[in-house]
């Protein structure tokens, strides 16, 4: 069964063309890695999916739901760990996980029981009461990865759910996530730069450059298809080695996007 | 139900936790009343206008209002800037109960300051004319509250970042409260002014107030709850529509 259905699509911010034309799709259970160098389209294309951005052109389908027209079903479907910082700094670790449990209509008793297993499992539990403005941005990183998994959606969406993280905190998230994948069949649709990472956890890779993609399927036929012996060295030969402007940073983009609304 | 209460819940921690912002916000109402109220007084008096405090009163604390209101508002670009308007929006409940949620929690919030400000003029000397009333004060200072929140998220979602806010507060908010005689009577004052008074919201606000706090009133408070109660439900929908297209 499909879960994540992608057609032609495109998402174009004035002239620049973020996204151009991809299709792709992931299945139910499966655990999908969308590669590709900074700037090449991934958030946008994850904002898209997730009802944040509309999309230029293109069918969308996410658990047989349209995110343009049926953007409360698909809410329902997902849930998300954002690339950029999504906390409240003002409230405490604890409230930050209760608001979303309660956004989320988690029932109270599950709620409690989960917040307090995620916090225990990322050892946050002793700070659950310090407000997460004096959280290392490890300690933040943590504390948002256990929040996106306190509804157990049937799409969880990580767009570089680790990064920052060290190799121990790295392998303890991955291994509750694919016990997660398997035992409640949850789509697991992630980013990453760390190749090593996604050849070890994901079970379909799509490699997307200058919003296109240009590779897709597993990390074996990836390896294959460019004859090298590890993903990194596919994922060079796929997309170069010449280095990428830094994708904007949050207040670049929100720059960008004033200097649009005047323009309109 | 609980994503209004938590999102309401969330504005009011935000408010308690930063003392700094509570305490810097009473600055100005204070020296307003302390300032103008002592060093106009003598004067207002001789041209007889009575107890200039009494006047001025109400005036402030509608000003104490429509700022901590207005920022309750505009918060919402700070949380667009801090990247945790996402995680609301995102989440699988409408954009309008969030948008509710926040905006009663941003006029309790105001309310809250509204009435510290009314025990602070108490103390410099202001006394309530009917102690009867003072419920109804309170209603016309949740409504002023309500408009005023409403509008700053009405703003927040078309501006995306604090560059606009000195625009706002110097085109926007410092007009309405100014021409808003809440520090001087209107009557009298050239027809201009007075015409430009009567579009300004906050003057029936202002009036309410006065109505309920010391009596007099120029609209009667009918006229002033009706004026009020129709624009803030005008601006809570237009408010809704555009929190619900906010595209991150």
């Amino acid at each position: 069964m499909t879960m994540i259905q992608v057609s032609n699509l495109t998402k174009k911010f004035d002239k620049f063309t973020a996204v151009d034309d991809i299709s792709f799709s992931v299945k139910k259970g499966e655990i999908f890695a969308f590669l590709g160098p900074n700037g090449a389209g991934k958030t946008t294309t994850i904002k898209i999916l997730t009802t944040l951005l509309h999309p230029t052109t293109g069918k969308i389908s996410l658990n047989g739901f349209d995110p343009i027209r049926e953007k409360y079903e698909v809410r329902a479907s997902f849930g998300i760990v954002f690339q950029d910082p999504s906390l409240d700094d003002e409230l405490t670790a604890y409230e930050n996980m209760e608001f979303h449990g309660v956004l989320y209509r988690v029932p109270k008793k599950i709620r409690r029981e989960r917040i307090e297993h995620l916090l225990k499992f990322v050892e946050l539990w002793d700070r659950r009461n310090d407000l997460v403005k004096k959280f290392s941005g490890g300690m933040k990183r943590r504390l948002e990865v256990a929040r996106g998994l306190i509804h157990h959606p049937k799409i969880l969406f990580l767009d570089e759910p680790t990064l920052g993280l060290d190799p121990q905190t790295r392998n303890h998230i991955w291994n509750y996530i694919k016990e997660l994948s398997k035992s409640e069949q949850m789509t697991i649709f992630f980013t990453t730069h760390y190749m090593e990472e996604a050849e070890r956890v994901a079970q379909k890779i799509a490699i997307i450059d200058h919003g296109k993609i240009i590779a897709e399927g597993t990390s074996k036929e990836l390896k294959e298809k460019t004859k090298t012996s590890s993903l990194e060295d596919a994922f060079l030969a796929l997309t170069g080695s010449t280095i990428r402007d830094e994708e904007a940073g949050f207040m670049d983009n929100l720059r960008a996007m004033r200097a649009m609304h005047r323009s309109r | 139900m609980n994503t209004i209460y938590i999102l309401w819940l969330r504005q009011l921690k935000r408010y308690f936790r930063s003392k700094a912002r509570i305490i810097g916000s009473l600055g100005q109402p204070i020296l307003f009343l302390v300032a103008l109220g002592f060093g106009m007084n003598q004067m207002y008096e001789k041209a007889g206008g009575g107890n200039y405090i009494q006047f001025l009163a109400p005036g402030v604390i509608a000003m104490g209002i429509i700022f901590t209101a207005l920022f309750s508002g505009i918060e919402i670009i700070w949380d667009r800037q801090f990247g945790f308007l996402k995680e609301t929006l995102v989440a699988p409940t409408s954009r309008l109960k969030i948008m509710i949620g926040r905006t009663l929690g941003g006029a309790t919030v105001a309310l809250l300051q509204g009435l510290i400000i009314l025990f602070l003029a108490f103390l410099i000397g202001f006394r309530p004319q009917n102690l009867l009333l003072l419920p109804l004060a309170i209603v016309f200072t949740f409504l002023i509250a309500l408009l005023f929140t409403a509008i700053g998220t009405a703003i927040a979602s078309i501006l995306k970042d604090m560059q606009g806010f000195q625009l706002i507060m110097n085109f926007l908010v410092m007009p309405l409260f100014f021409l808003s005689g809440a520090l001087f009577p209107l009557q009298g004052a050239p027809k201009a002014l007075e015409i430009i008074a009567k579009i300004d919201p906050l003057t029936y606000g202002v009036d309410g107030l006065r109505g309920t706090l010391i009596g007099v009133s120029q609209f009667g408070l009918a006229t002033d709850f009706l004026v009020l109660s129709i624009l803030t439900g005008l601006i809570l929908v237009l408010g809704a529509y555009l929190f619900s297209k906010i595209e991150v």
